[in-house]
């Protein structure tokens, strides 16, 4: 048997339900995917000092933010609907390692600083986070 | 593999032993267990058999993801199903999942929940969709919708149990991909067995 009759004798196999369970498993797929994997849409960024929130700016306006922390000051930019810390005096820079934050949800903490920048809008993915 | 097919061989004999050889074996004829089995045990047996074959085969093959196999043995399953009915897959399954489980070592272990919850799953939702219209689906729609209820059986035991945390969500689409395209695969493979009227178990016995 050649590869060719091989390849049409394996379609014939297929009935047309199961045409219609293999679509159906593929949008399921991809519904599935995109309630998992998309946390919505970001349109603000919630910064936080101590605990309190310092100010929530729209993702809109590109701009930069200075926010004083116990350590010093941690410097926040906010660039084509991405949001990041840019500077920060923590010793082990987790938070300016994390990078840009895109998606709703997504939150960077610098706990020496005790600066933390959260994107909201859309849905958020967590009711709470907890270290 | 060795499986004994014959009622001497369940018995422990050999088939060329004379009737003295027999005697000597075994003293007292009284004390020995006599499983009584019938045909049709030993044909689920041997079905079993090649799934745990197949299984031995599946896991000398690396994945990129712990947990996605292609589940080679639910070939069998499948099989079993469209000729001998929904009973005689659900043995062959869970004798597959047990024995698997002591030839793996790993029976009572989270691995040994995790099949055997994914193997459960797939069996209940095979009981019904056998009573989908056979001219219009095959055993490709029973393996995809098996292979689907296998992960959702295992992520249920993963979450409820293993990780209690909403983040292994994450991983469900590569999951339900493996489903997909593994039970399309292990639909096309039983069916084309079936389509030939050829029978793994006795091609696999020459």
């Amino acid at each position: 048997m050649n590869s060719h009759e091989l390849h049409r004798s394996f379609l014939r196999d297929l009935k047309p339900g199961d045409w219609l369970t293999l679509l159906a498993g593929g949008l399921c797929i991809i519904l599935l995917t995109n309630k998992v994997w998309n946390g919505g849409i970001a349109d603000t960024a919630v910064i936080r000092s101590s605990g309190k929130i310092f100010s929530s700016v729209p993702l809109s306006r590109d701009q930069q933010i200075e926010v004083p922390g116990p350590l010093g000051t941690s410097i926040i930019t906010i660039e084509k609907g991405k949001a990041r810390i840019s500077s920060d005096p923590s010793p082990r820079q987790y938070c300016v390692r994390q990078g840009w934050l895109e998606q709703s949800g997504e939150i960077a903490i610098c706990l020496p600083n005790e600066v933390s920048v959260e994107l909201t809008g859309g849905q958020k993915k967590y009711d709470s986070l907890n270290y | 593999m060795t499986a004994s097919t014959t009622d001497e061989q369940d018995s422990g004999y050999g088939i060329q032993d004379s009737e003295e050889q027999r005697k000597s074996r075994i003293p007292n004829p009284e004390s020995r267990i006599l499983l009584n089995t019938t045909t049709e045990d030993h044909h689920l047996a041997r079905m079993a058999a090649v799934a745990l074959g197949l299984t031995v085969l599946e896991n000398a093959i690396p994945s990129p993801l712990p947990g996605v196999k292609p589940g080679l043995a639910n070939i069998i399953t499948l099989i079993v199903l469209a000729r001998f009915g929904w009973r005689a897959a659900a043995w062959v399954s869970l004798l597959r999942v047990v024995a698997g489980s002591l030839l793996f070592g790993n029976f009572l272990a989270p691995g040994f929940f995790l099949s055997l919850s994914g193997a459960l799953c797939s069996l209940a939702v095979l009981a019904l969709a056998i009573h989908l219209p056979q001219r219009l689906f095959g055993p490709v729609t029973h393996s995809v919708l098996a292979s689907f209820a296998h992960i959702t059986g295992q992520m249920t035991v993963v979450y409820l149990w293993l990780i209690p945390h909403s983040g292994i969500a994450y991983l469900i689409p590569f999951f339900a991909t493996a489903a997909l395209v593994f039970g399309t695969v292990n639909g096309l493979v039983a069916a084309r067995f079936m389509d030939n009227g050829s029978d793994p178990v006795s091609e696999s016995k020459t």
